[in-house]
């Protein structure tokens, strides 16, 4: 992924930020040799496609929140809105098998619904940011709170689970693929070149980097910050939808336990990738990398039983702060060759 | 619940002016952690469903339900009970055992009676009963029941919950069974009690290992995750599994025959219910009833499922 000619005003700038692009792919590389090395069945199709898939849910989160973070906010409350549209579309696909059969309309109606909270929430996030002027974190950590306890209380405190019918027809959206590809990773890869281009090749792209790297100067710019920033959120909220869209047919049921912790994982993904938590930089090819080095983590560790499954916690510490070592590494050697 | 609170408390105030019978109105206050997963979800439904039924079998008991979020929240609950209700008894699932024990020694100074349901304190003297499910046997029955299935040169893999003295104990006392029966444990994984975990685990178990005859999954929210996992590899013929708790869906599942979850253990999310009963008994019944109460792990099975299963139960 090389950075347009227009934007590199240094022609050194392009040359530096593929660098920046090497650290985490180096880490990526590092990671699948030692995955190999301890079991050769890290590279057998069917656990290279599991893999993937697994990646697509936090890897699409991911990709919202790096435009988020990038415009200086921060979405804590995707796990949460995760595991609530999840219920929310159970819900209603239950009703709708109740009252009018199992039929390709109800995954429809779903869909729509999904379509509907996600952007809907992700509004509510933004609006509260920008109109209300309450800390992005703030926000988000309350409505985080919300979501979860409305998912908890739709479920009755268990768990909701689809009606078997509609089962059977959302089912194939998860397992099945094309062209030996299955469709989660399809909508992975296409949120991801939607991202890159809305990042690298857009005014929206660049107008997140200015809001994040310095909001002031992005306003007397003319830039109209608070529309920009409840767009991140939006956006996000959207992202967060596409993944509870493929996730549900997974194991067809949501609960309490749905998506804990997701927003941590995003967001390791997202920093991973090289943006900066203080935003002004994003990186939408770099959080795919950082989706896929965490999810190869959680992998390489049930592959092997050399590690004690205690530490589990601490391997997974050791290699994201690792990762994102080697990334400023290579960018301080980047910038030497530069000097 | 806190409106119904009130509606007893003036009814009972206004009882009190009347006659001299309400004088035995008895406060017990139940506090356990709040549905935050399948089996706390199942724990406080049956909390509800045992309110229900005693206080319309008896109408001198009333029982407040307090649930927390934690053992911080937990202990904040525990005062609001004496302060504000002020109890006569209590029946506790401590968040942990450590943190709690204190907290619950106040309320026993108070003079209230104790139950202590599922994890202890750490000082069992403070207690005036103690309910509970057996984790060592539940651990030694899931094994029992492996070795009726499988055999010398079987092949087993093991999805553990979240490591704690729980977990250990259940799979202490699991790899102590079968020590010597010639089953394989090809390796044991932490799913930590979530079936999106139970998921991955098991799908990694599957890439890696090309021959599994068995799975013990110890939990009923890692086994459904583990059987999506089977049936996306398609492997159903080649393996069974035994999970743990009684899930309406698994124990319905065993009822219906499915090959793939032949049997279920129980660790009963019902266990708060006996612990209610017994302490509203020590008021109200003429025998003693302190003491412990280890509730068995039986072996649920297409025979006897139906005694296990609760439909309306969220778990």
């Amino acid at each position: 992924m090389s950075v347009s000619t227009h934007e590199a005003a240094k022609p050194n700038r392009g040359f530096r930020i593929d660098l920046k692009t090497a650290g985490p792919l180096l880490a990526l590389i590092l990671l699948v040799i030692l995955g190999y090395s301890l079991n050769p069945a890290f590279l057998n199709e069917g656990n290279v496609t599991n893999i993937l898939t697994r990646s697509a849910f936090i890897g699409i989160i991911a990709v919202g929140a790096t435009f988020v973070i990038t415009a200086g906010g921060i979405d804590l409350s995707v796990g949460s809105m995760a595991a609530f549209i999840a219920g929310v579309m159970i819900i209603v696909m239950n009703w709708t098998v109740g009252s009018m059969g199992a039929s390709i309309w109800t995954v429809l109606i779903g869909i729509g619904c999904s379509l509907i909270l996600g952007i809907g929430a992700g509004f509510i996030n933004g609006f509260l940011t920008t109109k209300a002027k309450i800390e992005a974190f703030i926000v988000t950590l309350g409505t985080m709170g919300i979501y979860r306890s409305l998912v908890t209380y739709f479920a009755d405190g268990g768990t909701l689970s689809l009606a078997s019918g509609a089962r059977d027809i959302y089912r194939p959206v998860y397992y099945d693929s094309l062209l030996r590809i299955p469709y989660p990773v399809w909508v992975f890869i296409f949120v991801a070149i939607i991202g890159w281009v809305l990042m690298n090749r857009t005014a929206f792209g660049r107008y997140c980097m200015a809001i994040g790297s310095n909001e002031h100067v992005a306003r007397y710019s003319a830039i109209k910050v608070d529309r920009v920033r409840t767009a991140t959120f939006v956006l996000q909220g959207l992202c967060v939808s596409l993944a509870t869209i493929i996730y549900v047919p997974r194991l067809g049921s949501a609960s309490a336990a749905t998506g804990v912790l997701w927003e941590l994982e995003a967001i390791a993904a997202v920093i991973i990738g090289g943006t900066m938590l203080k935003g002004g930089f994003g990186r939408v090819g770099g959080t795919v990398i950082g989706a896929l080095i965490l999810t190869a983590i959680g992998n390489i560790l049930n592959l092997t039983e050399i590690i004690s499954n205690y530490l589990n916690g601490a391997v997974q510490g050791v290699i994201i702060v690792a990762a994102v070592y080697l990334q400023r590494g290579s960018l301080r050697a980047g910038r030497k060759k530069a000097d | 619940m806190s409106l119904k609170a009130i509606a007893l408390g003036l009814l009972a105030t206004s009882a009190l002016a009347g006659s001299a019978v309400a004088q035995d109105q008895i406060k017990i206050g139940v506090s356990i952690p709040a549905a935050t997963h399948g089996f706390m979800g199942g724990l406080n439904w049956h909390a509800a469903e045992a309110e229900k039924r005693l206080e319309a079998a008896n109408p001198n008991i009333d029982i407040i339900i307090v649930t927390a979020d934690g053992p911080a929240d937990q202990a904040s609950d525990l005062e609001d009970l004496v302060s504000v209700h002020q109890i006569q008894a209590l029946v506790v699932l401590p968040f942990e055992s450590e943190p709690l024990t204190e907290p619950v020694r106040a309320v026993a100074d108070t003079g209230a009676f104790i139950t202590v349901v599922d994890r202890g304190l750490t000082d069992p003297s403070i207690q005036d009963v103690y309910v509970s499910g057996n984790n060592t046997e539940m651990g030694e029955v899931s094994a029992e029941y492996m070795m009726t299935r499988l055999g010398e040169g079987d092949n087993i893999v093991i999805l553990r919950g979240i490591p704690t003295v729980l977990d250990t104990e259940r799979f202490d006392a699991f790899m102590a069974k079968i020590e010597g029966s010639g089953i394989n444990v090809l390796d044991n994984k932490f799913a930590n009690w979530n079936r999106d975990d139970g998921f991955e685990v098991m799908q990694d178990f599957l890439s890696r290992f090309p021959d599994i005859d068995g799975v013990w999954a110890q939990d009923d929210d890692i086994t459904l995750g583990v059987v999506e996992a089977i049936k996306q590899a398609g492997r159903e013929s080649e393996m069974f599994v035994v999970g743990g708790a009684g899930m309406k869906e698994i124990v319905k599942g065993v009822m219906d025959g499915d090959p793939l979850v032949p049997v279920d253990v129980l660790y009963p999310p019902a266990q708060i219910a006996t612990a209610m009963d017994v302490t509203v008994n020590h008021f109200i019944s003429n025998g003693p009833v302190t003491g412990s109460y280890i509730l068995g792990s039986p072996l649920i099975t297409q025979e006897n499922a139906e005694q296990f299963y609760f439909p309306d139960s969220p778990f």
